[in-house]
């Protein structure tokens, strides 16, 4: 059997199965129908009461469960149904022997109000940890340390999907899912698995989630109307809007896919990450690391900014975000980025946070496979210091054979993809 | 396969923990077998090991990085830059640009005054979750979140020591710093990096987490006693310590000429389904086996954490493996640091092989309720 290798000789990584659900919908159909129509999954909140609240909206995955639930149980259910559509198109390994690594990009999670409360039910008099700590050790409440410990939700999907060795829960912040993605990459490129479940999943919308960023002035406070909130590279962009939703791409070594007979979705070709020791919440003022990180994707590609017909953005309708990505397109692509259509997801399903950059991965690889840009929607009000082809409000159609995929992080995490189309010829 | 199998060394180490700071201090304790510092009485009934006093300043000179901290992070920070201090790499701004990451990371600490004045508070309100909004808007400090973020610890890592690469948070409990440790190594053992910085930082001093593993009964309540005897109550004895190693692919620590403490030849991690007894101890054994013969003039490093059933299962698996091998046990010394424990547990195997106490080291872990690792380090 010939074998394939990329620029720098390594194994070709392929995709061979995707699966998505966001604010607009369950799986690839439904969001791809959404977002192509421009729709937004922005709503106001009915999870919890608003009240007091500077953000009251949010695209928050509201249709999978009728009782009350708590974030790790939301992000794995997100995760499950993601993850389920992508392995059974992929048709790789029998159900529930997933032939290959798990990382999982997950929401940090901890103990919730709910949970919080119910023991202080048992607790005489004023609560304090030492009453909880009591009421603990009764063990009446054993199940919530298998809820919320960090490593519990990835636990349980490499159980239901039976992936092999350790399950790898990680955080780079916003650019989780992208490096979930890059993981995968690196693990099939060293031979250690010959397939990768990568996912993100975020359902981590609650009032304290949300308060959080709000106290940062990280979020919008255009509430009304909620769909036109999130409108990224706008004049009048005040911040991002939280989403919930989850991305999930089976990765294989291109050879494995072509001798099992798999249909090839398209190739990660390069991954570039780069770090930013700025600042906690802001990016370098020059854009330096995510000029970095965008070339370190080409790079580790064997591609040319000439190749790139796309550019998936982080967009996340902040001032600052969108005016430094903006900046370091520019640098990268140079005159190019005046034509160089650029959109953001981020304006019709709010800021996935952890999932972000599987989610938008994923949809990348759809808008290759359907020679359809999604649009930026809610650009009304351009910032004329910001020239940009945002792909404005309507879709596109374009052949797209290359993307570049934006993730930025807090913390001075910055994480690029270069996603391109199948080979022609194999 | 096309990848390169390369050797890795390890160049840097950065350690504390209640026994206190540094290479030497650790390597006489080793030595020594402890005795470990035990507080019994800060949480009673659930001991702890407390973190030495630190000079912050030495490691985080701006006090407005410290404040903008919590107490896992700066510690982090400042273990983290012990490993780069004793790599010869503060300085090196090139080194900086190109080091890449790795965190093993919990979560941080909850204000523990607010959280019991709003639980008391929601008792009989009429609208309870306008009183919750008002309370969190009003009390949560917004930099709160900051030092909250699993992967600010890393952040910080950057901030405060310059270090522009990339950086990754792994999260998971005591199979996070396996895995860190294991990714770590993979990357320079394959080619893809030459130079990375590996750790974690776990704080024990407080309530929230004593909390979360009380709710499972994994805690150990009364007095300390070592970690493969505690049949009479099992459980763990959590201690605040953290350790990052600075990796080194063996060419690179070469041509700058660098002294490597130990060698890391292997890194494994697995994830038994613990449903049936023997599990735990079938994977380690498994992963030790990979190592290949085991020398004598071995050292054990176990970081146990002295849970029942798993414990003595991983007692069992270093028998079977390693019969002639010194056992030493991490929870000992330092306590159990969760994520960081792995990490903690092969600086200390480094430690030790540097000091000469031992040619060879095996260290082994299983996670409080989920995964298994073990490495494999042999004298530079």
């Amino acid at each position: 059997m010939s074998t394939h290798r990329d620029a720098k000789g390594r194994p070709l990584v392929a995709v061979t199965g995707l699966g998505v659900v966001t604010s607009l919908g369950q799986g690839k159909d439904a969001n791809w129908q959404a977002l192509t129509a421009g729709q937004s999954g922005i709503h106001r909140i009915e999870r919890f009461p608003t009240e007091g609240l500077k953000t009251s909206i949010g695209g928050t995955v509201d249709f999978l469960f009728d009782g009350s639930f708590t974030a790790p149980q939301l992000s794995e259910k997100l995760a499950t149904l993601a993850a389920d559509e992508a392995v059974a198109q992929s048709g790789i390994g029998p159900a529930g022997d997933f032939p290959g690594e798990l990382f999982m990009a997950v929401p940090p999670v901890e103990m919730e109000w709910p949970q919080k409360q119910e023991m202080a039910q048992t607790v005489d008099g004023d609560v304090d940890y030492d009453g909880l700590l009591r009421a603990a050790s009764t063990g009446k409440f054993r199940p919530m340390h298998e809820l919320f410990v960090f490593g519990g939700v990835a636990d349980h999907i490499a159980d239901r999907f039976g992936t092999k060795g350790s399950p790898i829960s990680l955080s780079t912040a916003c650019s989780s899912g992208a490096t979930a993605i890059q993981m995968g990459v690196e693990a099939i490129r060293r031979g250690e698995t010959e397939a990768a479940l990568c996912i993100g999943t975020d359902g981590s919308i609650h009032a304290e989630a949300l308060i959080r960023f709000s106290l940062l002035s990280a979020l919008s406070t255009q509430n009304d109307p909620p769909e036109s909130a999130a409108k990224p590279f706008s004049k009048n962009r005040d911040g991002f809007v939280m989403g919930e939703g989850a991305g999930a791409l089976v990765l294989e070594d291109y050879d494995h896919a072509l001798a099992r007979g798999a249909t090839i979705l398209g190739i990660v070709a390069g991954c570039g990450e780069r770090g930013d020791g700025f600042h906690r919440t802001r990016s370098s003022p020059d854009g330096k690391p995510a000029i970095l990180a965008m070339q370190d994707a080409l790079d580790d590609a064997g591609l040319t900014p000439d190749d790139v017909d796309y550019i998936n953005a982080h967009g996340t309708s902040t001032p600052e975000n969108d005016k430094m990505e903006a900046m370091s397109c520019a640098a990268v692509f140079g005159e190019r980025m005046a034509k160089l259509p650029i959109s953001s997801n981020k304006s019709m399903i709010g800021h996935t946070l952890t999932a972000a950059g599987a989610v938008e991965a994923v949809i990348s690889f759809l808008t290759i496979a359907n020679s359809t840009i999604p649009p930026t929607i809610n650009y009304t009000n351009p910032d004329p210091a910001i020239a940009l082809d945002v792909v404005p409000n309507e879709a596109r159609k374009a052949k797209v054979r290359t993307v570049l995929s934006n993730s930025f992080g807090f913390g001075g995490q910055n994480t690029c993809l270069v996603l391109t189309a199948p080979p022609e010829a194999a | 396969m096309t990848t390169q199998r390369r050797d890795v060394v390890i160049t840097g180490i950065g350690i504390a923990s209640s026994l206190g700071e540094g290479i030497e201090t650790h390597a006489a304790a080793l030595a020594a077998g402890g005795p470990p510092v035990v507080d019994t009485e800060s949480f009673k009934p659930y001991p702890v090991h407390p973190l030495v006093a630190l000079e912050l300043d030495k490691q985080i000179p701006k006090k407005s990085d410290q404040r903008q901290m919590e107490p896992w992070q700066r510690l982090g920070v400042y273990t983290a830059g012990l490993a780069l201090d004793s790599a010869g790499l503060k300085e090196d701004a090139e080194a900086k640009s190109a080091l890449q990451v790795i965190v093993a990371a919990g979560g941080g600490e909850r204000d523990h005054a607010v959280d019991s004045a709003i639980l008391t508070g929601l008792r009989g309100q009429n609208e309870p979750g306008a009183f919750l909004n008002e309370r969190l808007m009003s009390d949560l400090r917004p930099t709160l979140f900051l030092a909250q973020l699993s992967n600010l610890l890393a952040g910080n890592i950057g901030i405060v020591h310059g270090i522009t690469g990339p950086s990754r948070t792994f999260m998971g409990e005591e199979q996070a710093g396996v895995d860190a440790v294991r990714t770590a190594q993979a990357r320079i053992a394959s080619g893809q990096s030459d130079l990375m910085l590996v750790g974690g930082a776990y704080n024990a001093e407080r309530r929230d987490m004593l909390l979360l593993f009380e709710l499972g009964g994994f805690l150990r309540q009364g007095r300390f006693a070592p970690v493969f005897a505690r049949d009479d109550a099992p459980g763990l004895i959590t201690g605040s310590a953290s350790a990052f190693l600075v990796l080194e692919s063996a060419e690179r620590a070469a041509a700058r000429g660098a002294k490597a403490y130990a060698k890391l030849s292997a890194a494994g991690a697995d994830r038994s389904r613990r449903t049936t007894p023997g599990a735990v101890e079938a994977a380690l054994t498994k992963l030790i086996d990979g190592f290949g013969a085991i020398g004598p003039d071995t050292l054990a490093i176990s970081a146990a954490t002295g849970c029942a059933g798993i414990t003595g299962e991983e007692a069992a698996a270093l028998k079977a493996a390693a019969p002639a091998a010194r056992r030493i046990a991490v929870g000992d010394l330092v306590g159990h640091s969760v994520e960081a424990a792995f990490p903690v547990s092969v600086a200390l195997a480094a430690i030790a092989l540097s000091a000469g106490q031992a040619k060879e080291a095996i260290v082994t872990g299983a996670g409080h309720w989920r995964g298994e690792g073990a490495a494999h380090l042999v004298k530079a």
